[in-house]
């Protein structure tokens, strides 16, 4: 007969029957979700068709690895929760859609500074620099760090499409061959497509560096300039006025 | 299963497990009150189960039974099985905030701008809710206050305005924003006729300045090469099309000249100015921002310049 002590008295069982147990309660929270098809919304210019959540661009990509790697998430979220409160401060409340594309996806629920989510275009890029670089100099009562080496520094480019090549293999759309450039052309439209392109990359990201002109410095192309791409593109992809108010309560 | 056996110092029941000889497990019962409360947990679980969005099924989830009703935009009425996205729609349209706030948008929204400063209902409201916007959107650039960042962000509590003053002025500079530009002219001027045209620029405020040089100035600023006449006008009195500051007033807003002490100083200011040109960013609100709350904001910073 079976004992509870046999499993008790013998580690290796015990372990190995403890991850078991333990990985059901996590499996059934998690498998579920890959196959409710209204967990991630499809959101589509109702004009165009095309996609309105993309990838980001070469210039954004590198913005946001420097988000992770200075660390800015742990005190600032990305995703506005469905209350009127945060409707009020922050805006439209988030879609899993407008994430869908992130790794790792920069939710959270713990706010030192504000949410991020909607940030871009709400500040001009000369606020963004001027406050990366002293904070306390535009929000006198701001506990942000400073974060002056980002001017200085130039952007490494050199492994950039690596990095593109790295997320389209966990499913993000970045495009290498025709084939797959076709298809962003028709999920995205041309414009968004090129921007997708590993082989342009470089260009690309040159290309929008030098007419966004981010950080307000002509001669090189910095870490400053790629984080406030990034910050700038922060919840615009959708355009929400497109959309009647209640439009996305169909998918919860 | 061992046999239960009682621990022969305390009387009380053991589980009969017994380890390295002497090491036993008591076998204590839960309290009660706490083993009915678990029960009561298992019941408001199963009562949850079925009133709220629960358990995956297939393709699809439990919706529950609980419903919400809220309005579309097309004025209909709709229910939909409970969810928060549903709860904000109906929170925003008949909550009870939003409902008091809504009766005093509404008023504001109908109400032109004078009538508005001159009810004291009406003016508090705009104060308030105005500073709320203003706090979140505004200050992190033209500070709490309104005061500004000499060189970097307007001041707005002063009687200078670089676009305009009328509200519909505002309204198009908070809804569209604006883009305000100097070239520089660094390339243009040789190191005489920037000094020249910056102490013009000093006379036009009534500063200390080289007359001499001030007067080969005017002649830059009001002629061709300078042009600077085609947005601060031949009269230096500015421009609000152009954002183009009034260059008379004494009031500086991107050279910080009143900061300096000397003469040279702040003449050396006003040429850093003219030698690198301005290029600022004033952000569009208008998908932040509803028309009515656009409306409360120009109230508002009318309120703060004193107006």
């Amino acid at each position: 007969m079976f004992k509870h002590e046999t499993i008790e008295t013998n580690s290796g069982l015990l372990i190995v029957l403890t991850l078991v147990a333990i990985s059901i309660g996590g499996l059934v929270e998690i498998i579920p979700l890959h196959y409710i098809d209204e967990t991630v919304e499809d959101v589509r210019d109702p004009d165009t068709g095309f996609e309105m959540v993309r990838p980001y661009s070469p210039l954004e990509l590198r913005g946001f690895d420097i988000y992770k790697r200075e660390g800015c998430y742990t005190c600032h979220s990305q995703m506005i929760r469905p209350f009127r409160d945060e409707d009020l401060r922050y805006g439209h409340y988030s879609l899993a859609a407008e994430s869908k594309y992130d790794h790792p996806f920069q939710w959270g629920s713990k706010r030192t500074g504000p949410d991020l989510a909607r940030v871009g275009g709400k500040y001009s890029n000369e606020w963004h620099v001027q406050h990366m670089i002293a904070p306390r100099s535009v929000v006198p009562e701001s506990i942000m760090p400073n974060y002056p080496w980002l001017a200085e520094t130039e952007l490494k480019l050199s492994d950039l499409q690596d990095r593109m090549i790295a997320l389209k293999k966990v499913g993000v759309p970045y495009s290498r061959t025709t084939a797959e450039y076709e298809n962003n052309v028709k999920r995205f439209g041309e414009a968004v497509a090129k921007t997708l392109d590993i082989n342009l990359a470089e260009n690309t990201l040159i290309a929008q560096a030098n007419q966004g002109n981010y950080d307000g410095n002509k001669a090189k192309i910095t870490e400053m300039e790629a984080l406030v791409a990034y910050l700038q593109v922060l919840g615009t992809m959708v355009d929400f006025d497109k959309f009647d108010e209640e439009h996305f309560i169909q998918f919860r | 299963m061992a046999k239960p056996v009682k621990d022969p110092l305390t009387g009380a029941k053991t589980t009969g497990h017994v380890w390295d000889e002497t090491l036993q497990e008591f076998d204590n019962p839960l309290p009660r009150w706490w083993v009915w409360m678990f029960y009561a947990t298992v019941v408001f679980t199963i009562v949850y189960w079925l009133m709220y969005p629960s358990w995956p099924v297939a393709g699809t989830y439990l919706k529950g039974f609980n419903t919400i009703t809220y309005e579309t935009d097309a004025g209909e009425e709709k229910t939909t099985h409970w969810n928060t996205r549903a709860l904000l729609q109906r929170d925003m349209q008949t909550g009870t905030q939003a409902l008091k706030q809504k009766e005093y948008l509404t008023k504001v929204a109908a109400a032109p701008y004078e009538q508005i400063a001159q009810d004291p209902d009406m003016a508090a409201f705009v104060r308030s809710y105005g500073n709320g916007i203003f706090g979140d959107k505004c200050a992190a650039c033209h500070q709490a206050g309104g005061q500004g960042v000499v060189g970097l962000f307007p001041n707005l509590v002063d009687d200078d305005w670089l676009w305009g003053s009328k509200p519909e002025q505002i309204t198009e500079t908070l809804v569209n924003g604006r883009n305000g530009f100097m070239p520089p002219y660094r390339e243009t001027f040789n190191d005489d006729q920037l000094d020249q045209v910056a102490n013009y620029v000093m006379s036009l405020s009534g500063l200390e300045a080289n007359k001499e040089a001030a007067v080969k100035g005017e002649q830059i600023f009001k002629g061709e090469k300078g042009g600077c006449y085609y947005c601060h006008t031949s009269e230096g009195t500015g421009m609000y099309a152009q954002g183009a500051a009034n260059l008379t007033d004494k009031i500086w807003t991107v050279a910080n000249v009143p900061a300096k002490d000397s003469a040279e100083e702040k003449l050396a200011a006003i040429k850093t100015v003219i030698r690198d040109g301005i290029q600022r960013q004033m952000p569009a609100f208008s998908s932040r921002l509803s028309d009515t709350e656009i409306k409360v904001l120009v109230a508002y910073l009318k309120q703060l310049s004193g107006e």
